[in-house]
């Protein structure tokens, strides 16, 4: 296929194949980022959180007054909940769970001199302190979790707590790395600021209640503390599909127990509804960046059919004159497509740089992360087809013109 | 000769029904798609209180021993502070914001105990925000001053319990204490709810009490923001190292302003010399930078709409290169006019009067994408759904934006449209 009558006819029509170049180029900039921003989301909603997940379910209850004794209260509770059927295990924890927004935090530092640096520093970064998300709840929470217990052990009966520090803890492992790095960290002291607190054991993953940024995410800590406020949360292990039904029963199982207490309609939710509002917002972006980035691949489409319908159009005169001095169907229909081709192929240049860019601007004010190179020549060859597609009947129909179109006026 | 336009743009757009259904087709889902985004974005950030805004300052200072060189004070104050600066009456009006959960009960209604959020607060909140009452009214100074157990409650609740009725007069349980209704609010609203300190969109608390009275009857139940030691007794906050009261000021002139900035920067300056404070950070926002400074609007809205405008111009990319199109394939019919005498202005002008037209089919289109994209956006579990609706301005800037985007599309083509050589079509014809 020779290139210089494409290039010489196209110098002809200089401004709308300036346009077309231009709109392919927005358009590969535009959906590599958006392709990349999709990437992220899906990446950020499957994050596992390290319980099991699908055997979860949890509800909670308030306004029960002061006064009344609450960890009899509890165990009370614990032991109606226990007996329903399809019911492996229950425990109570205060409000946090992974994922469920509700978090307390406090600083710990791996040492007591870490803590002296931290002040001297002024900050917490650099000094070896973290913000471990903290996760307290009644014994067996790590069992009923599912949580992996991959060093040390579970807490003892004698060191849990209702009120005050207990002196025993259960961290993650990203926690143990980042505290302790190059050492073990089973059964050192962490401090934090009044006490010290022995590791028992490490656990593979727990997730924190709201997530930060990916290399804090993983940083919880799980203490032997049963909680004692007014409001509780019960979580209840069970197999996935009975956790309706026993969540219907819990609550029937609540309310018989103690009338007197609230158990809102929105505190009753199994892990996998937990985990979708969570990620609520990020699922709608999914759908609406997927939806807009087809939006753009399909108008930017449109456009080039509506452009080489034109041409075609415009050229039958020429197209019979080259069909008739002995040009074949297949000259005609490469000529379009070569056009196209190269078009777009301009477009796609001009596209990765503005990508580029604009994935620039992005980091600078949405936080996104460099988008990585090969996004570009995946984005390329997808306008390369979308092209081709998109220009294949204007070019057949130009392919069907007859010789004979040559001898008439137009 | 508009008319005359206009007849000859209807005809153009019948003779290539394809193309012209195509090219409106481009023109409403890229309105639609920036209309739907620009109208939350609109209403996101908006200004919750019109008119009374510019008077309303949130004061904030930095009581956190543990963060002597923080840049911006804390999100909210201690409760000595905070009834320091409150005491001194130095503002026009102030309020106090306090927030916690109770449970809630009518002893004369069926209606099961509920547990809600409480706001505790000081009488000057009413007036100074504006709040609409239904029945009733606020409480007074005296109240405050006596630890009165009255209660303030929203026109949802008064609904829920009452059945929408006067209750004004009848007692409401909150956690063990009876207290006496003094005032059933309007439906209020205001969004987002800037007077708290978590910047989002949720409703007003359904019950409202004296500051006063509320620590004495939800004793225990205080949660704090964070606290820079842990508190002695849990839920009780009032001597407590601990952050959780917010404080907003109105100012009525720019002197008052700028005394008051000076008293609260004083004031800092002080407590830090008397070793109560270990930084002198302070600072005095109105409520529209304290909403800015929160930063309210979702990330993911304002990325929404950047999106959407992207994809409005690469429509607009279409749009022009489809237009060109037309006209030049219309170059005959151009040089005709043109050896008829209709000047170059004239082949603009009704090349222009056709983009406009397109447009407004597109700006039609666009309107009801819009309809449905913000049906689509209420139906999100959002604590902001319910607010999403199209005002007339947002009416109004669909059909603006639409015939002003397809117009600026025309412009281009339409000058080489009336740049045609009449003789050399003519010679084609």
């Amino acid at each position: 296929m020779q290139i210089r009558p494409i290039l010489s006819t196209l110098r002809h029509h200089k401004l709308t194949a300036i346009l077309l170049t231009l709109q392919v180029a927005f358009t590969c900039a535009i959906v590599c980022n958006v392709a990349f921003m999709v990437a992220k989301r899906v990446q950020r909603i499957s994050v596992p959180t390290g319980i099991a997940e699908n055997e979860l379910s949890a509800i909670s209850s308030s306004g029960i007054e002061k006064g009344e004794n609450m960890q009899a209260r509890q165990t009370a509770d614990l032991a109606a909940l226990r007996a329903i059927p399809g019911v492996r295990s229950a425990v109570a924890v205060s409000y946090s769970l992974p994922l469920n927004q509700s978090e307390s935090s406090s600083g710990i530092c791996p040492s007591k001199q870490a803590l002296d640096r931290a002040m001297q520093l002024n900050s917490i970064d650099g000094s070896g302190c973290v913000q471990p998300a903290s996760y307290d709840g009644t014994p067996g929470l790590i069992a009923t979790l599912g949580l992996q217990l991959v060093a040390g052990r579970d807490f003892l009966p004698d060191e849990y707590v209702g009120k005050g520090k207990p002196a025993v803890a259960i961290i993650t492992r990203a926690l143990a790395q980042k505290m302790y790095p190059g050492r073990p960290a089973l059964g050192q002291s962490m401090y934090d600021g009044d006490h010290f607190i022995r590791v028992v054991g490490i656990v593979d993953t727990l997730l924190r209640p709201a997530l930060r940024k990916p290399g804090v995410d993983g940083d919880s800590l799980i203490w032997p503390q049963r909680p004692d406020g007014s409001g509780v949360t019960y979580v209840l292990r069970s197999a996935p599909q009975d956790r309706q039904r026993v969540l219907k029963a819990a609550e029937a199982a609540l309310l018989q127990a103690s009338p007197n207490r609230i158990i809102a309609p929105g505190q009753m939710q199994t892990y996998t509804q937990i985990r979708r509002a969570y990620f609520q917002r990020d699922t709608t972006m999914i759908g609406l960046l997927i939806a807009s980035a087809l939006g753009l691949l399909f108008v930017t489409a449109l456009g080039i059919a509506g452009l080489a319908n034109f041409w075609v159009q415009q050229r039958t005169r020429s197209i019979g004159i080259r069909r008739a001095i002995g040009a074949t169907r297949g000259d005609i229909l490469h000529y379009f497509q070569t056009e196209n081709f190269l078009i777009v192929t301009a477009g796609v240049v001009l596209g990765v740089v503005l990508a580029v860019v604009l994935n620039l601007l992005l980091m600078t004010h949405y936080e996104l992360p460099r988008l990585p190179l090969w996004y570009l020549p995946i984005g390329a060859l997808a306008l390369w087809a979308l092209g081709q597609l998109s220009v294949l009947s204007p070019a057949l129909r130009a392919a069907a013109v007859p010789p004979v179109v040559a001898t008439r006026s137009v | 000769m508009f008319g005359y336009y206009l007849d000859l743009a209807l005809r153009s757009l019948k003779r290539n029904k394809v193309l012209t259904v195509l090219m409106v087709l481009a023109i409403a889902v890229g309105i639609g798609a920036s209309m739907t985004t620009l109208t939350v974005m609109h209403i996101l950030s908006g200004d919750p209180l019109p008119g009374r805004s510019a008077h309303l300052f949130y004061a904030q200072l930095n009581p956190d021993i543990a963060r002597p060189h923080a840049k911006e004070p804390a999100y909210v104050m201690d409760y000595h502070s905070a009834m320091d600066l409150w005491g001194a009456h130095r503002a026009d009006r102030q309020a106090l914001i306090v927030n916690s959960a109770i449970k809630v009960v009518a002893p004369e209604s069926a209606v099961p105990p509920l547990q809600l959020d409480m706001l505790s607060t000081t009488t000057d909140f009413f007036p100074m925000f504006g709040v609409p009452f239904h029945y009733g009214s606020g409480w007074s100074a005296d109240d405050d001053a006596q630890h009165a157990r009255v209660v303030v409650i929203s026109d949802d609740l008064n609904n829920k319990l009452f059945g929408g009725a006067n209750s004004v007069g009848r007692t409401l349980r909150l956690g063990r204490s009876d207290l006496h209704i003094v005032g059933v609010l309007k439906p209020w609203r205001p969004a987002p709810l800037f007077y708290e300190a978590w910047g989002n969109y949720t409703r007003p608390q359904d019950v409202m009490t004296p500051l006063t009275s509320g620590l004495e009857i939800n004793d225990g139940h205080f949660m704090q923001f964070t606290c820079w030691d842990m508190p002695s007794t849990p839920g009780h906050l009032q001597n407590a190292p601990c952050e959780w009261v917010g404080l907003w000021v109105q100012l009525d002139d720019a002197a008052k302003v700028s005394a008051y900035k000076q008293f609260l920067g004083d004031y800092a300056a002080q407590q830090k010399s008397l070793g109560r404070f270990t930084s002198g950070v302070t600072r005095l926002r109105s409520l529209m930078q304290w909403l800015d400074y929160l930063g309210v609007v979702p990330d993911d809205v304002r990325l929404q709409n950047w999106l959407a405008f992207a994809f409005l111009a690469i429509c607009l990319f279409n749009t022009i290169g489809l237009l060109l199109a037309k006209f030049l394939r219309r170059s005959g019919e151009i040089g005709v006019r043109r050896a008829l005498g209709a000047s170059r202005a004239a082949i603009f002008a009704q090349c222009l009067v056709e983009a406009g037209l397109l447009g407004l089919l597109g700006g039609i289109g666009g309107w009801l994408l819009t309809m449905a994209g913000l049906w689509l956006v209420r139906r999100q579990p959002t604590d902001y759904a319910d607010l999403i609706r199209l005002d007339l301005p947002m009416f109004l800037a669909t059909f603006a934006v639409a015939i002003a985007t397809s117009v600026l599309a025309g412009v281009l083509p339409a000058w080489r449209a009336c740049r045609v050589a009449p003789a050399l079509q003519l010679k084609a014809l």
